[in-house]
């Protein structure tokens, strides 16, 4: 089909000019945007993996002595390994608190005069889902003070986020496919209107509708390549620009806009989709206009 | 005409044929034509020769009467057996109609491209009918320049390169000289004696007489079907195109 020799001047036509380059700044939207939701999906479930099975508890400083405070300690970490669905939990050092603040604060060298809270890393079971408020009101009656601060609420809203943003990106796809389909449905429309002598001939001499709906199938097709080629060809370097900025970036205020070998091939696929998106709708323009004549 | 309603190739009855709401411009055409048949059209510019002919190669659809190709119905015919109808027609258009931007080869092998004919064939049968009229030497010549007698026997060559079971032809002889019109007629001839009916549109008074084929004669819309061709002849030059 792709070698066949055409028997219309389709190569001729200054619309089949217009055409790769408006599926190139087609595709080159449609991988710009699949690249991000890819990125932002991936991003999503690292999160999700890492922190929906994990809580941590916080216990307000309040007691003067270290004694009295290792003892709500204690008693807190007896209530969550008691606790049904908890797998471990650990005691957040000082040390490791203050690390964690390092970034914000800079050097704590005068850390213990700051009213720190204490922290409990506490790690769930596997489809573990306790009960966060019946837990927190028990660590309050052992330990005054505590709360739970749970990461799956503030993990839900941001997951919610991202489905939001990658409902958005399935719109401006759909937009995109729906330019290129009208765009080719105008040009293939325009194609039959110019050679519609040689297509009355070739009727006359018995050619089926899809003999000539071929024809035009054929180069929409080729030029659905040849767009789709040249626009992946821009995108390409667009991404790994973005890519090596956001590593530039100081860590943790941008998510990890890094692709793998997946991503990359269905991002090589949009082209060829596109292409055979544009020679299904030449086909069925052809033989829907066709149908008209007798 | 009292012929099987099956043995006929063409078959028409009460035709008429009107453009949009404009008069009728056939009316109540009768006829049929037998398979091997030969036949000559003729009439005044204007009677409805090249509408009678696009009936018979379904190009038209009659506003009203029965049209039968090949004992098929046509008003019954679905859109998709239609093309396959065709290839049985061959068509010898008046004004060519050839696509200027294929060669003289391209545009004969089109019938056979259509059909699905492979290309070594293709290429054989073309070269060799080319050939025969004269052309040999223009396969890739372009119509647009090309004389009008080259294209005339180009056209030719398309409607006959199938071997249609029906030739259709308009004025298949007005742009070449009396030896080459001679030799297409006889060209003619031969696809009639193997069976092609052939029906040709023409003004060229001694290729009639010489022949001495059917002679039907369309006036006004009207169909004589056994028209004398003396009587056709007869009329005033300024009358006849």
């Amino acid at each position: 089909m792709l070698t066949r020799r055409t028997d219309l001047p389709l190569d001729s036509d200054s619309l089949s000019r217009f055409l790769p380059w408006l599926i190139a700044f087609m595709v080159f939207l449609a991988v710009m945007t699949l690249a991000g939701v890819m990125a932002l999906n991936a991003t999503a479930s690292r999160w999700n993996k890492g922190i929906s099975g994990a809580l941590t508890v916080q216990i307000a400083p309040l007691e003067t002595s270290v004694e009295k405070e290792e003892m709500r300690l204690q008693a807190a970490l007896t209530v969550l390994h008691a606790t049904p669905g908890v797998a471990d939990a650990k005691i957040i050092s000082d040390a490791e608190i203050m690390a964690l603040l390092e970034p914000w604060l800079g050097a704590l060298g005068k850390a213990k005069d700051l009213p720190l809270p204490h922290l409990i890393d506490v790690e769930l079971e596997d489809g573990a889902d306790p009960d966060t408020a019946a837990l927190t009101r028990r660590l309050e009656a052992a330990a005054a003070g505590a709360s739970i601060d749970d990461h799956r609420i503030w993990l839900k809203r941001l997951i919610n986020l991202i489905r939001t943003v990658e409902g958005l990106a399935a719109a401006v796809l759909a937009l995109v496919c729906l330019s290129t389909v009208g765009t080719v449905i105008f040009t293939t429309r325009t194609g039959l209107a110019i050679h519609r002598e040689a297509i009355e001939v070739l009727h006359h001499i018995g050619a089926q509708d899809s003999y000539i709906a071929e024809q035009f199938a054929t180069r929409a097709l080729m030029l659905g390549l040849q767009g789709g080629g040249i626009g992946l060809a821009l995108a390409i370097p667009s991404l790994l620009g973005i890519g090596h900025l956001a590593t530039q970036m100081e860590t943790g205020l941008l998510p990890d806009f890094s692709l793998s070998a997946l991503h990359w091939a269905v991002l090589a696929g949009l082209p060829p989709a596109v292409a055979v998106i544009a020679m299904l709708t030449a086909h069925l323009t052809v033989t829907k206009t066709l149908i008209k004549m007798i | 005409m009292n012929t099987k309603a099956d043995d006929c190739v063409v078959r028409f009855e009460n035709v008429g044929l009107r453009y949009g709401l404009g008069p009728e411009v056939l009316q109540d055409i009768s006829l049929s034509m037998t398979a091997g048949s030969f036949h000559f059209l003729i009439g005044a510019s204007g009677a409805g020769k090249s509408s009678l002919l696009k009936l018979m190669y379904l190009a038209l659809k009659p506003s009203r009467g029965l049209i039968s190709m090949f004992g098929r119905d046509i008003a019954v015919t679905g859109r998709r057996e239609l093309p396959a109808l065709r290839r049985r027609i061959g068509v010898v258009f008046q004004e060519f109609r050839l696509l200027p931007y294929l060669s003289a080869f391209d545009n004969v092998a089109l019938p056979l491209r259509v059909a699905g004919v492979k290309e070594n064939d293709i290429r054989k049968h073309v070269v060799e009918l080319l050939s025969w009229v004269g052309l040999k030497d223009h396969l890739e010549a372009r119509p647009p320049t090309m004389s009008g007698g080259q294209q005339q026997r180009v056209a030719i060559a398309r409607a006959i390169i199938a071997r249609p079971k029906l030739l259709l032809a308009d004025e298949p002889t007005g742009n070449v000289d009396d030896q080459m019109a001679l030799r297409i007629m006889h060209l003619f001839e031969e696809l009639n004696k193997l069976g092609t009916t052939i029906v040709i549109a023409t003004h060229n008074e001694s290729l009639v007489r010489r022949l001495g084929h059917h002679c039907m004669r369309l006036e006004k819309g009207n169909l004589e079907m056994n028209a004398k061709i003396s009587s056709v002849f007869g009329l005033t030059p300024e009358t006849v195109t």
